[in-house]
């Protein structure tokens, strides 16, 4: 079976795409792949908070900013605030200092969710730095975020989404809104979806949040997820989905 | 084969592109900075002495170091252990490690570059999902390190 992967680096992430299957050796497969790094160039040079030109550094310089791309966000930002009881906030701390808008936590799986979508019809899945679309099924390792040369399991994935944040070893990159301070209780944790956006914000959310959220990701209707705490343990949900037979 | 060498080595760039943010304040080492490594065949069946001759074959275990690769943030090298056309090892000889932070990704994505070229061999295994901390530098050197050893898959 034909089986073929393209990667760019992309908003600051690897972003691979893999395509299996009879069709993958059709050149369609390169055109839609095309158009969707393509995409993901266009929604990075919207929001990525690195750029001088982007919306989002207009946003925080004050100015009025009318695009139906950046509504879209913003009240996806407040709905993520609202699901995830205040877990996961668009508002961050500015390098400056003060807040700032800062969607980049939202973006990344929205971009990569929306842009996916070119390629519906094949059997892929679409990765950025270790989030992914995954359509048809396929098997997906979780890497062990302390032994990272390791897998804490494998699973199959069908036409779901998958996220992982991490805590310790990005320098405690997420911080809890709540006590300002970084999350460091949970190592990792991975979601698994209907959605990459909400994958995504569920993760990140829960390292902030730290392990009592396991209740919470339980209670999630249509999701799974598997957190690492600080010395280690696993929780996972129970529907989180057995060891893939080999 | 070539393909498959691509497809291996995509699948692998996808773990394993650059520091995917901000690491370093310190910029990259200076060109001139001497490599250690050699790049090409160090041992194995493939080696050849004189650099004349084509590895006639890749039966017993090959080691191969890659191009050095300048990042923005220093100079990147790999090196491979290649037997029975697999790749069974990957060490950095060179990472950036500038400042105590670049120290402590390098502690992170080391291995996890070793744990993505092993896994991505593996026919059991389609992807990994983990918090990603990754180098383009290291994929240009695989991809020298695989090339020198006429790596086909």
């Amino acid at each position: 079976m034909g089986r073929r992967a393209f990667v760019e680096q992309i908003m600051g992430l690897p972003v691979s795409v893999h395509v299996r299957g009879p069709t993958a050796a059709d050149p369609s497969v390169a055109r839609a792949v095309e158009a969707v790094f393509a995409e993901l160039r266009a929604l990075d040079a919207v929001f990525s908070t690195y750029r001088e030109d982007s919306l989002v550094s207009a946003i925080n310089n004050g100015e009025q900013v009318d695009h139906p791309l950046v509504d879209a966000i913003i009240e996806l930002c407040a709905q993520a605030g609202e699901r995830t009881y205040g877990y996961f906030d668009c508002r961050l701390p500015a390098p400056t200092g003060g807040t700032w808008f800062d969607p980049s936590g939202l973006v990344k799986g929205w971009a990569v969710e929306r842009a996916a979508a070119h390629l519906d019809g094949f059997d892929y899945y679409v990765s950025a730095g270790g989030d992914m679309v995954v359509r048809g099924t396929w098997r997906v390792g979780v890497q062990d975020p302390i032994r990272s040369d390791q897998l804490i399991t494998v699973v199959d994935v069908s036409n779901a989404c998958v996220a992982t944040s991490g805590g310790a070893h990005r320098g405690s990159h997420i911080v809890d809104p709540h006590s300002g301070r970084p999350a460091r209780d949970l190592l990792a944790a991975t979601v698994i979806g209907p959605s990459l956006t909400w994958a995504d914000v569920y993760a990140t959310a829960a390292v902030a949040r730290g392990p009592q959220a396991i209740a919470w990701l339980a209670g999630l209707p249509g999701h799974a997820a598997l957190l690492v705490t600080g010395d280690g343990n696993l929780l996972a949900t129970p529907d989180w989905p057995g060891p893939a037979l080999s | 084969m070539r393909k498959i060498t691509m497809w291996f080595v995509a699948t692998v760039a996808a773990v394993v592109l650059l520091f995917s943010y901000r690491t370093s304040t310190s910029g990259p080492g200076p060109l001139s900075r001497p490599a250690a490594n050699a790049p090409g065949i160090v041992s194995g069946p493939g080696a050849v002495p004189s650099g004349a001759a084509e590895p006639s074959g890749l039966t017993g275990a090959t080691v191969v170091n890659g191009t050095v690769e300048q990042t923005r943030w220093g100079p990147v090298q790999v090196q491979l252990t290649i037997s029975a056309n697999k790749i069974t090892e990957v060490k950095a000889l060179q990472v950036p490690d500038g400042n105590r932070h670049d120290i402590e990704i390098n502690s992170y994505a080391v291995p996890q570059l070793r744990a993505e070229v092993i896994a991505a061999q593996g026919a059991n295994i389609d992807a990994v999902t983990g918090a990603t901390v990754t180098s383009d530098g290291y994929i240009r050197s695989v991809q020298a390190a695989l090339d020198s050893a006429h790596f086909t898959g």
